[in-house]
């Protein structure tokens, strides 16, 4: 909180190669700090509470502020650790002894104490409480702060930030597997004899602690972004743990740098941009994710639809060959049947290109090829409404419907086993013949 | 803005009683039905995700008047609870998560423009936008209370026209939807009404606090009542006296904290003395089931005992007495000396006897007792050496009407005289060995 003038940040474009390193490299370690508890925070739905802590541990350093009268980072931890502890425990007994709802708990304590932590603030004599400074941060200035270890000057922020980073590490190492288990599963994790209450605790403490000490580098905004999204970004990607923790730090590392630069091109707050570059890769994972993204989604659900409507297609076909008639549908007329627009042209084109459809004359005909699909899935349609009226003994005016929707999902194996539970697999249940 | 000429006779003191009061109780109001929809944190959003609209809308109008800028911010809230909408909906991620992404990356973003903003325009000209943020009583303008009395109108009108549609989606969003009422819809509109509140309160208690005045009423009103409401009407009754009272307390403390931590004081108050859900009513509650539960085993220890030669009323060896339970000797004493007094029983030496009362009493114990194993034997086939222990959990809450009900059940089920008749009937188990 010392040192926040905008006035020395201004001519930080034209610094040296090695001070934007500096500043990437302390963005970096910082975020990757916050990103490996950030994937538990998030798994255990606890993400706020990243922003709760780090809120709340205000009252905590004021304290300590206030009682050692020194800016001494020893007595500012503990403090800090202490508040950030308090939040998880005031929070969690809130909900649980007085049936507060649990988000409504959280926002009550935090709340509560930032400002109790402002009002303690002001009692410090002589210390100008910058509120903005404690939102943005002081990236820009982190290469004047030096410390010098085994010969080598290094920013103070960067080997701050690289002490929590591997100080996460290494107890998330440690705790792996109690971590894993009580996060996905704390009942289980409570049978099996780790207690997932402690581990909530540690977890929380370690969380306050990599707060304060990324506080004065960063700034409380990018430390609950990092805390938070890249974290969730990550659970778009993944699914299991060690990469996504592992993925989290990298997208952590990718959001200082490219935020950097972003932020030098267009003269802006370096940790602000940071945070946005952030938002930026969790809004391509939300759209681009090959899993569970939104685009892919759509793409899985257009095919499937694009599969259907072909089936249904061959189906209104092979349906009328079947009744022996020599009348033969236009295109526009099949693709009305199976609900047209768009979808049912693309479908046909689709089944002509093909060589399962033929067209002559206007008129649609099935090819041996395109017969033979048609009637495998004319038989899965007739054999599962067998199966409904046979076994689940559904009236007749009941089966249609849903083995229509069924029918493109029957695989040969599927059709194999019906066959063999079915006591007449040679007719369905309207009468008519189930092709073989 | 028409304004009658009285505001502006307003003396500044007063302006700001009146405006945080005004505020403090259409965020009480609002807040509840957030808190009940379980989007507590929804308030702390908002008010993040406010600045890059703000900062967004002084840089294209370059008007920093606080209609622009509410406008801005509106428009960026919204946006930011659209797209967390889209995010829950579409992807994996969960409600938190969502919550933490929009909040930083929104925050970010504004940091960013902010910075901008400071470093293309001529220096000072954008203190405004800071000052819109963090939140300054002390300037309170006319313009802001005609704000806050615009907002208030506005989402009372809203809250009056909606009330029955706000109370099925805050309580039960799956049964609206179910019932084909626009949730959605409704959700948003209700997210919109905690958007202008919060809004209109950011120039005044600041991004951190306002989310506090969303909560606190609303989550101190639910310690006190259970209609919604008596609960809106607390609420907001509850914010206007924290508005109201808050910024007269302190001396030198900032108004926005001050505010806050009134509000806090009285949830703690609530918390502790509410009638129903508050601690001491729950302890002083718990205490009292504690002790009749200590006093139904007692009695139907003596009882049991007692019960070869009941007609004698024989006098029970304290040693025997306590190994029927397992007693420690220290706990028998203080609780047969209670039961003395309460005349029950009479306690000499080293044996205790039951008094006429205390026979009565007991023998009322033991039925409850013993009906409650005879209806898990015949009813719910239970075992007969299992039945001892569930019945020892659930006699003490067995109300009357439900023992005869057992009664009739049992009479209904076998015919048996002896649970038909207001008697005690035998046990269904062996008696003695089986008892811890």
């Amino acid at each position: 909180m010392t040192g926040c003038s905008p006035a020395l940040a201004v001519g930080w474009p034209t610094w040296l190669v090695s001070d934007a390193a500096a500043i990437i490299a302390t963005g970096a370690v910082t975020a990757a700090a916050c990103a490996v508890l950030g994937s538990f925070l998030v798994l255990r739905r606890m993400s706020m509470m990243g922003d709760a802590i780090s809120h709340a541990v205000l009252p905590g350093i004021a304290a300590a502020f206030l009682i050692t009268q020194s800016y001494s980072v020893g007595p500012l931890l503990v403090g800090a650790i202490v508040a950030g502890l308090a939040t998880a425990a005031l929070t969690q007994s809130l909900h649980h002894y007085a049936r507060v709802p649990a988000d409504a708990s959280m926002g009550v304590v935090f709340t509560s104490l930032f400002a109790l932590g402002v009002v303690l603030i002001t009692q410090v004599k002589g210390v100008h409480f910058d509120k903005q400074c404690v939102f943005e941060g002081a990236l820009e200035l982190t290469p004047l702060y030096v410390v010098t270890i085994a010969g080598v000057e290094l920013p103070r922020a960067l080997v701050v930030g690289g002490v929590v980073l591997a100080m996460n590490l290494l107890i998330v190492a440690l705790l792996w597997k109690e971590l894993k288990l009580s996060s996905f599963d704390p009942a289980l994790s409570e049978t099996m004899g780790f207690s997932a209450g402690l581990l909530h605790y540690l977890l929380m403490a370690l969380t306050a602690i990599t707060a304060v000490a990324s506080f004065e580098a960063v700034g409380s905004i990018l430390v609950v972004a990092m805390l938070i999204v890249p974290a969730a970004t990550a659970h778009l990607l993944v699914d299991r743990l060690g990469p996504m923790v592992f993925l989290s730090a990298a997208l952590g590392a990718v959001c200082s740098g490219l935020g950097y630069a972003l932020a030098a091109w267009f003269d802006v707050n370096i940790a602000g941009m940071m945070a946005v570059v952030a938002g930026g890769l969790y809004g391509l994972a939300v759209l681009l994710s090959p899993q569970y993204g939104i685009l892919s989604a759509v793409v899985r659900n257009a095919r499937l639809a694009l599969a259907v409507v072909r089936d249904d297609l061959l189906g209104v076909l092979y349906r009328l060959e079947e009744l022996g008639t020599e009348h033969r549908l236009a295109a526009a007329e099949a693709c009305a049947a199976v609900g047209g627009g768009l979808l049912a042209r693309r479908g046909l084109a689709g089944l002509l290109r093909a060589g399962q459809v033929t067209q002559t004359t206007g008129r649609l005909e099935l090819t041996p090829a395109g017969r033979d699909a048609a009637r495998q899935l004319v038989r899965a349609h007739r054999l599962w409404e067998n199966y409904l009226v046979q076994h689940l003994g559904l009236p007749l005016d009941h089966v249609h419907a849903p083995a229509d929707r069924v029918e493109h999902y029957i695989d040969a194996t599927m059709k194999e086993s019906l066959e063999q539970k079915l006591d007449d697999a040679r007719t369905d249940p309207h009468g008519r013949e189930i092709p073989n | 803005m028409n304004v009658p000429d009285a505001m502006f006779a307003l003396s500044l003191s007063t302006k700001v009683t009146v405006g945080t009061a005004a505020l403090g109780g259409i965020a009480g109001a609002i807040g509840a039905l957030a808190v009940l929809r379980g989007r507590s944190l929804l308030g702390d959003m908002l008010s993040h995700a406010a600045l890059p609209g703000v900062v967004l809308a002084f840089l294209l109008t370059g008007s920093r008047s606080l209609a622009v800028l509410s406008v801005g911010a509106l428009a960026s809230g919204l946006a930011a609870v659209g797209l967390m909408t889209l995010v829950i909906r579409w992807t994996r991620t969960k409600e938190d998560a969502a919550i933490g992404v929009m909040l930083s990356t929104f925050f970010g973003l504004g940091v960013v423009l902010l910075s901008k903003a400071t470093r293309s325009t001529a220096s000072g000209n954008s203190a405004g936008l800071t000052s819109f943020l963090f939140g300054e009583p002390g300037n309170m303008l006319t313009s802001d209370l005609a704000l806050i009395g615009a907002v208030g109108i506005a989402s009372a009108a809203t809250l009056a026209l909606l009330f029955k549609e706000f109370k099925l989606v805050a309580f039960d969003p799956d049964f609206a939807l179910s019932q084909g009422w626009p949730a959605t819809r409704l959700d948003l509109a209700m997210m919109t009404l905690v958007a202008a509140v919060t809004i209109a309160g950011l120039p005044i208690v600041g991004v951190v606090l306002m989310a506090a005045m969303i909560i606190l009423p609303a989550a101190t009103a639910r310690m006190w009542t259970h209609r919604l409401h008596t609960l809106l009407l607390l609420a907001g009754a509850l914010g206007v006296v924290a508005g109201g009272v808050g910024p007269r307390l302190g001396h030198g403390v900032p108004a926005g904290p001050a505010i806050v931590l009134t509000a806090a004081t009285l949830f703690v108050l609530s918390l502790l003395f509410a009638p129903e859900q508050g601690m001491i009513a729950r302890l002083v509650h718990e205490q009292r089931l504690r002790r009749r539960v200590a006093q139904d085993h007692l009695l139907r220890s003596l009882y049991e005992l007692a019960e070869p030669r009941l007609a004698e009323t024989p006098m029970i060896p304290f040693a025997a007495l306590a190994a029927n339970r397992g007693w420690r000797p220290a706990r028998l004493r203080r609780l047969l000396s209670a039961n003395q007094e309460q005349g029950l029983l009479a306690y000499r030496g080293d044996a205790v006897t039951l008094t006429p009362l205390g026979i009565r009493a007991a023998a009322e114990a033991t039925r409850r007792h013993r009906l409650w194993e005879l209806y898990m034997m015949r009813v719910a086939g239970a075992a007969a050496d299992h039945v001892d222990r569930s019945a020892d959990d659930v006699e003490h809450l067995l109300p009357p009407a439900v023992l005869l009900e057992l009664e009739a059940e049992l009479a209904a089920e076998t015919a048996a005289e002896a649970a038909a008749a207001p008697t005690v009937p035998p046990s269904p188990h062996r008696m003695g060995g089986d008892a811890p």
